[in-house]
């Protein structure tokens, strides 16, 4: 009897000096980067934000003129939400990451959030997703950093343009994460000399340092990590799938909802990082891939598509999807984007192209203005080592860096929403 | 009631005329290439990647892919045109409370196949589960517009005809994209058409035997089917998104009949 009691006391006791060590400290679950990356943050684990906000839909046509190859049909208007509030209230641009949409599920989450903080939100695709190259990019080669925040402020200016009138903005804000984060200083800095919105503050979440790294980092994860190579990406698909079926016919009440990675980890905790890091690098090859064909087929490149051939609407489109598949973004970089800026100033080496592709590039700039904020992890995977440490160096106390989450896996994490909206809120005192 | 069933079937007939039309209309998907131009190769040749001896993950059996390509174009026509706005008004005006008892109702009359397909699996404790399920939801649930089973520890058996095929090892066939109804293929097609006739010869429609009813019931259960599915057509952005949702169909299928 007395054991049982000692036994709850000493369980009490571990509990209460357990909460007061860890009190002020950071207790998103993941500690493996890349667990966090792909699992992102459960639903048990993240801040509660409203379930519907009154979010509306629009598209605007940056090239009314442009003539859109059949295949893209469906591309060339861009598509992106808004909310308003009823009051006079500040305005948020939000930037989303590589491959992404205006509507990706990070995108709804940072809507939320600062919707329910009180501000306007205007949410836009990445410039590097189709939607985007085909309506609103000018040259239709993406991935330039300036090119495509100039092409940036134009839909923003665009867009506001079209909502001027029934928006009460008292200022503007911007916000964007991964290349989004890196494109909204890049955004920022033009502003300085536009001045369409003197944007009062500005946060970059997780962004990369140099876009040059981080795709190589991207670009390897996948060919690195699939057991005996690319070859056989089959057999490794079908694991997953199995896995997955073993998951949803055993598992505890596992449904295909947002929680099914998360209960498919906790079921059948792989043994090594390697097929999460395969998985971070397929989804960054499926993104390159859409990027690639869209301005392949769009800009004529004779990338994987012959040049004078002209694809409609319905035309089978799968070897074309099975070459690219092989192609880096590597590849893409040296097969498209060098060519494109080459063409137009044949001085250009690839060693300066690489050069402007970074934070680093605006180093002065993001080192003296007060209005920058950042948000990072100390074991982002898309960060070369030394990286975060520059970060930190460049950003000073404007920095929050949390000591785990991968990349964007713990953006859900109420610690990580609140750092997010309150960087905002003290701005708007 | 014989009838109305000789009504269906010749609905069902003409349908699948219809269908077959389409088929043999033979829509092409090559790449429309002209004798007469010289087309350039591109730097990365589809002959210097793609191998006869790899396998690939995007290859899935689709011999009737212009059809099915069409298909998929018509239904995000339909659902823009049509499916969508009748939804979009249905949630306008249907509090969130009311919509969830819908949908807990339209799951309560479904049991009927979740019960036949588990029985023919002979998952003999899944088919008394879905029995259970029903009983209590009807009375205690109130006509399934609650699901009290669910809190009861008696979680739903989601089985259906095609699953029950691929379970006794028929293989999926054909991918066929349906109009209005979206991916499928062979197998889970004749299972759709088996579970629809099962439902209406012998499931609920058929105890309540009457038309008006059945006919409100299928349009009810139609709106709310769309309400809760949250996919949408060429809503990725991505030139590949017929071949990635063909793919996942595939493997999604797979998960599901591993149950």
């Amino acid at each position: 009897m007395f054991k049982r009691l000692d036994r709850i006391l000493g369980g009490c006791l571990c509990v209460l000096l357990l909460s007061c060590g860890l009190a002020g400290a950071y207790d998103y679950p993941f500690a493996d980067p890349y667990v966090a990356t792909v699992v992102g943050t459960p639903t048990e684990y993240m801040e509660v934000l409203p379930a519907e906000v009154p979010v509306k839909f629009d598209t605007l046509q940056m090239f009314p003129e442009r003539d859109v190859p059949g295949i893209l049909w469906n591309l060339d208007e861009l598509r992106y939400s808004y909310i308003r509030q009823k009051d006079p209230a500040p305005l948020i641009f939000l930037i989303a990451g590589t491959g992404a949409g205006f509507n990706s599920p990070k995108m709804q989450l940072m809507q939320k959030a600062f919707y329910r903080a009180g501000y306007h939100v205007i949410s836009i695709s990445s410039p590097t997703h189709p939607n985007f190259i085909v309506a609103a990019s000018t040259s239709g080669v993406p991935g330039h950093l300036e090119e495509d925040s100039a092409d940036l402020y134009k839909v923003m200016q665009a867009i506001w343009q079209k909502h001027q009138k029934k928006m009460k903005v008292t200022e503007f804000y911007l916000t964007g994460y991964s290349l989004g984060a890196a494109q909204s200083a890049f955004i920022a800095r033009l502003d300085e000399q536009e001045q369409a919105f003197n944007f009062r503050k500005v946060l970059l979440i997780n962004p990369p340092v140099s876009l040059y790294n981080s795709v190589l980092i991207l670009d390897e994860m996948l060919e690195h990590n699939i057991p005996g190579g690319l070859d056989n990406f089959k057999a490794f698909y079908q694991r997953i799938v199995n896995a997955f079926a073993d998951v949803y016919a055993h598992g505890e009440d596992v449904q295909f909802n947002n929680d099914f990675l998360y209960r498919a980890y906790e079921y059948r905790k792989p043994s090594s990082d390697e097929p999460l890091a395969a998985l971070i690098g397929t989804s960054f090859r499926i993104s390159s891939e859409n990027m690639a064909f869209t301005t392949d087929v769009l800009t004529k490149a004779g990338y994987v598509v012959p040049k004078n051939l002209v694809l409609r609407r319905h035309d089978n489109v799968r070897d074309y999807a099975k070459v690219l598949s092989r192609l880096s973004f590597l590849d893409y970089f040296r097969g498209i984007f060098v060519p494109h800026f080459q063409a137009q100033d044949p001085s250009v080496t690839e060693a300066q192209l690489i050069k402007t592709l970074s934070l680093r590039s605006l180093d002065e700039y993001l080192r003296n203005s007060a209005k920058f904020g950042l948000i990072g992890n100390e074991d982002d995977l898309i960060l070369l080592p030394g990286e975060i440490d520059y970060l930190r160096d460049l950003f000073g106390s404007r920095a929050t860096i949390f000591p785990h989450g991968g990349h964007c896996g713990n953006m859900a994490y109420p610690d990580n929403v609140s750092a997010m909206v309150s960087f905002f809120a003290d701005a708007k005192n | 009631m014989y009838k109305s069933i000789k009504h269906k079937v010749r609905i069902l007939t003409i349908a699948m005329a219809a269908l077959a039309v389409l088929f043999a209309s033979g829509c092409s998907v090559t790449p429309k290439v002209d004798p007469d131009i010289a087309y350039e190769p591109p730097k990365h040749k589809a002959e210097d990647y793609i191998k006869e001896t790899v396998v690939y993950a995007a290859d899935v059996y689709d011999p009737w892919e212009g059809f099915n390509r069409r298909a998929y174009t018509f239904n995000y026509y339909f659902d823009k045109f049509i499916y969508l706005p009748i939804v979009n008004t249905y949630e306008f005006i249907t509090p969130n409370y009311v919509e969830k008892r819908v949908s807990n109702f339209v799951d309560n009359v479904f049991e009927f196949n979740n019960f036949t397909n588990n029985l023919l699996q002979l998952k003999l404790k899944r088919t008394g589960i879905t029995l259970a399920r029903f009983l209590v939801n009807t009375t205690l649930g109130i006509a399934g517009l609650w699901d009290p089973a669910t809190d009861l520890g008696m979680k739903r058996q989601t089985e259906d005809f095609g699953q029950t095929l691929g379970h006794y090892g028929v293989g999926d066939g054909p991918y066929i994209v349906l109009p209005v109804f979206g991916p499928s293929n062979l197998r889970d097609t004749t299972g759709l058409v088996t579970d629809a006739v099962a439902f209406s010869v012998a499931g609920p429609p058929a105890w309540v035997d009457d038309d008006t009813t059945t006919l409100v019931f299928n349009g009810v259960a139609a709106v709310d089917k769309r309400h809760r599915e949250s996919f949408r057509y060429y809503r990725s952005g991505s030139p590949f998104e017929y071949d990635m949702i063909r793919m996942l169909y595939k493997s999604k299928r797979e998960i599901e009949i591993a149950k």
